[in-house]
């Protein structure tokens, strides 16, 4: 079983830095980057900023789900062990820990934690197989959240810790609309192009070789177990790069982050936008993010988590791919169109 | 290009999410944004909340000098960032000037460090009664006409003591703001008539197993003091008189209000007697609460009489419409308005709320006790009514401010 498809198009033409990255992809990068001159700053952070983050966390995502075969519903743990790692090494308003680190030491270090704890979970589920490894990590997830929610000492317990701000560097304060929105576009597009590049390296060939069959490569002389617990640290990487902007973007984090309403959210996410390719993850976000957002005006206070769950029924049955898998029907339809008599 | 079905339900679901962008706004109408929990474990209270609220807005007529009213929800889950988000999109995309709410405790304090980041913007209480959103280092533009979780308990720890003759009582409560401030209200009197808490219990909310819990409180306390809300109330206390537990309790406000007293069982046995206090009381005979009552049953789906959110949003958003009519409707200079919201004193269903230079309410409390109706219904019987409490309980303020932060350590009185 093959989810993932060789990315390269035959009929490639033009010049070879633009075959290099892809037409689609510079196309793409440009309207992201003028994007801010149509957006409004609520469109700019509350929708971009927050949706290019959880965006990256379902990539993380989809990187193990789409190249590993593994599903995990504990990427919002590792966003929460980077959320609270800045909160405790860096500064935070609510008299709990807080070393006052500067951001260039807390961010890595929060990041390593993140990929750190990640591949800890990854060593424990890589023993297992399937439906399996969710309920493994969807077992981590809540013991996190419980953990988080009742240990004051270095959590916070419920209200968690507030006052996180972003740093002020080149005399550019990041938390502003616009550097922060080009500060998670930056991000995301490394991170983005991060995964493309590794899918394609031999590492990334090798899970998905081990994903396809984990006997046959064991057979043949590889470390599957080594290659997947690698895995899970970049996964980790990249979930916990999100983390650290999603506590700057607002400004605080608790329990709530990260309880077991938020880690299904991102495996919808990932699930709507589709995991055959790293676009899927950040199509999923938008649909996501807006109608989150946006359901209650529509239908109002009452009704507005059945229209959102009605719309995501809606793009699984048309599409079991997701929204990428909504793309890759309408393309043959659309080639055939020139071929058709005009009505 | 010929459409086939599929592509047209595609192409309508994708039309319908870039819709909302276009928001539609009526000329002249006054924009107030109404935030409660219309998700997660609260659903329940936030929609009590905003019946609340709506009586107060059908009151004026949906209007107010001469402006339509146009309420805009939004919709939190009772955790701090939810409400902090719900809040952003009201204030940052919808554009309202005034924002009610919201509801539970440690988001209001959440909500009061956002609202220092919108000058512009009047944020005015829904139910939410922690000390220190209002206490401590509070917001310019954050008003709470709803009294805090300490206020409401005035008049209980005293009571038990003398009345009652409790010595000594152990505390089961919730572990987040709210309930730390219910328990520093009532053990700030009770501690200081002379008697002694020798055991807290802080659960996570939700909790569904309290046996530890029950195995913990002393045997030779007097009575139970019991801050829990909703099902985890109902929860502890089967279980409690399943684990063969007989002490006497003592409810916070929200522990034994109606979502707990219409429980089925034998629950109601050990419920009676049982003493609380808070904003409001069931069989308050005064004319502007029945009428109150009377104006909320014309809600949809009205509880048999208005929960305390209900009472704390109606309160709110009474305020918020109080100061837009002297101001003639106009939001433009935020000072003004302010300005009438902190000089605002009026008759509530409740008594006479006003101001204190924190922009604290000070008001009536009403000590109760769970009584068997006629009907044989439970309600909560008024005792007492303790007039006009401030947010430091009558203490002098530099005093009280030295009695320091409200947690799970602070008070305490072994």
């Amino acid at each position: 079983m093959s989810l993932i498809e060789t990315l390269r198009d035959e009929n490639q033409s033009g010049p070879a830095f633009i075959r290099h990255i892809g037409a689609g992809n510079i196309i793409l990068a440009v309207l992201l980057i003028l994007y801010p001159a149509v957006a409004s700053d609520f469109f700019l952070t509350q929708i971009g900023g927050y949706t290019l983050i959880f965006g990256m966390i379902a990539l993380s995502l989809m990187l193990l789900a789409g190249y590993g075969g593994m599903v995990s519903l504990a990427q919002i743990t590792v966003v929460g062990v980077a959320g609270y790692s800045v909160a405790i090494f860096g500064e935070n308003s609510s008299d709990v820990m807080g070393f006052g680190w500067p951001w260039w030491i807390y961010v890595p270090v929060a990041v390593l934690f993140a990929a750190t704890a990640s591949a800890l979970i990854g060593l424990i589920a890589v023993r297992t197989e399937g439906i399996y490894t969710i309920m493994i990590t969807l077992a981590v997830a809540t013991a996190a959240f419980y953990f988080a929610q009742q240990n004051y000492t270095l959590f916070n317990g419920f209200p968690g810790y507030a006052g996180l701000r972003a740093p002020e560097v080149f005399g550019v304060n990041w938390r502003d609309p616009l550097p922060f929105y080009y500060l998670c576009l930056g991000t995301a597009s490394l991170c983005y192009a991060a995964v493309l590049y590794g899918a394609q390296s031999t590492f990334g060939l090798t899970l998905q070789a081990t994903r396809d069959n984990q006997r046959r490569m064991r057979a043949i002389g590889y470390n599957t177990t080594a290659h997947k617990v690698f895995a899970w640290f970049l996964s980790g990487a990249i979930a916990g790069l999100a983390g650290v902007l999603l506590v700057w973007f607002q400004g605080r984090i608790s329990p709530g982050t990260i309880g077991v309403g938020a880690a299904v959210n991102v495996l919808i996410i990932a699930v709507i936008g589709g995991l055959r390719h790293p676009i899927g993850p950040f199509l999923g976000a938008i649909l996501v993010v807006m109608m989150q957002t946006f359901a209650i005006d529509i239908v109002g206070a009452e009704r507005f988590n059945t229209l959102i769950g009605l719309v995501f029924l809606g793009v699984v049955l048309l599409s079991p791919d997701g929204m990428l898998g909504l793309w890759e029907k309408a393309k043959p339809y659309l080639k055939q169109n020139s071929l058709r008599p005009d009505p | 290009m010929r459409i086939t079905k599929r592509n047209l339900l595609a192409l309508t679901l994708s039309t319908a999410l870039t819709l909302p962008g276009i928001a539609l706004a009526q000329d002249g109408a006054i924009k107030i944004g109404l935030l409660a929990t219309f998700e997660g474990a609260f659903t329940v209270l936030g929609e009590d909340g905003e019946r609340g609220a709506m009586t107060a807005v059908n009151e004026f007529g949906g209007e107010v000098a001469g402006h339509e009213i146009e309420i805009i929800r939004g919709s939190s889950d009772a955790s701090p960032d939810s409400a902090v988000r719900a809040a952003r999109k009201l204030v940052e995309q919808d554009g309202v000037k005034v924002l009610v709410g919201p509801l539970s405790g440690d988001e209001g304090i959440a909500v009061k460090d956002y609202a220092k980041t919108q000058p512009d913007v009047t944020f005015i209480n829904g139910s939410s009664a922690a000390q220190d959103t209002t206490f401590r280092d509070p917001a310019d533009n954050f008003f709470r006409f709803s009294t805090d979780g300490a206020q409401w308990m005035a008049g209980l720890g005293t009571y038990v003591y003398n009345e009652k003759g409790y010595q000594s009582v152990a505390t089961v409560a919730e572990d987040y703001s709210f309930p730390y401030t219910q328990v520093f209200g009532f053990m700030a009197e009770f501690c200081n008539a002379g008697g002694t808490v020798p055991s807290k219990s802080w659960v996570p909310i939700g909790n569904k197993d309290y046996s530890s819990v029950i195995a913990a409180i002393p045997d030779d306390v007097d009575a139970i003091y019991v801050a829990l809300g909703g099902a985890d109330a109902v929860n502890f206390l089967s279980q409690y008189q399943q684990a063969g537990g007989e002490a006497p309790l003592i409810g916070g406000s929200i522990t034994v209000d109606q979502t707990v007293l219409t429980s089925e069982g034998r629950l109601r046995d050990i419920l009676i007697g049982t003493p609380a206090a808070g904003p409001t009381a069931d069989t308050n005979d005064s004319e502007a609460w029945l009428s109150f009552v009377e104006e909320y049953k014309k809600t949809d789906g009205a509880f048999p009489s208005p929960s305390l959110f209900a009472h704390g949003y109606y309160i709110g958003m009474k305020a918020a419409l109080l100061a837009l009519e002297e101001t003639g409707g106009d939001l433009s200079d935020p000072t003004a308005y302010r300005e009438a919201l902190a000089n605002l004193e009026f008759e509530t269903p409740t008594g006479k709320v006003s101001l204190d230079e924190n922009r604290n309410a000070i008001a009536d409390i009403y000590l109760t006790e769970v009584v068997e109706g006629p009907d044989g219904n439970l309600v909560n019987k008024l005792i007492q009514t303790t007039p006009q409490v401030n947010q430091t309980l009558g203490i002098d303020k530099e005093e009280f401010r030295a009695l320091g932060a409200v947690s799970r350590e602070n008070p305490s009185c072994p």
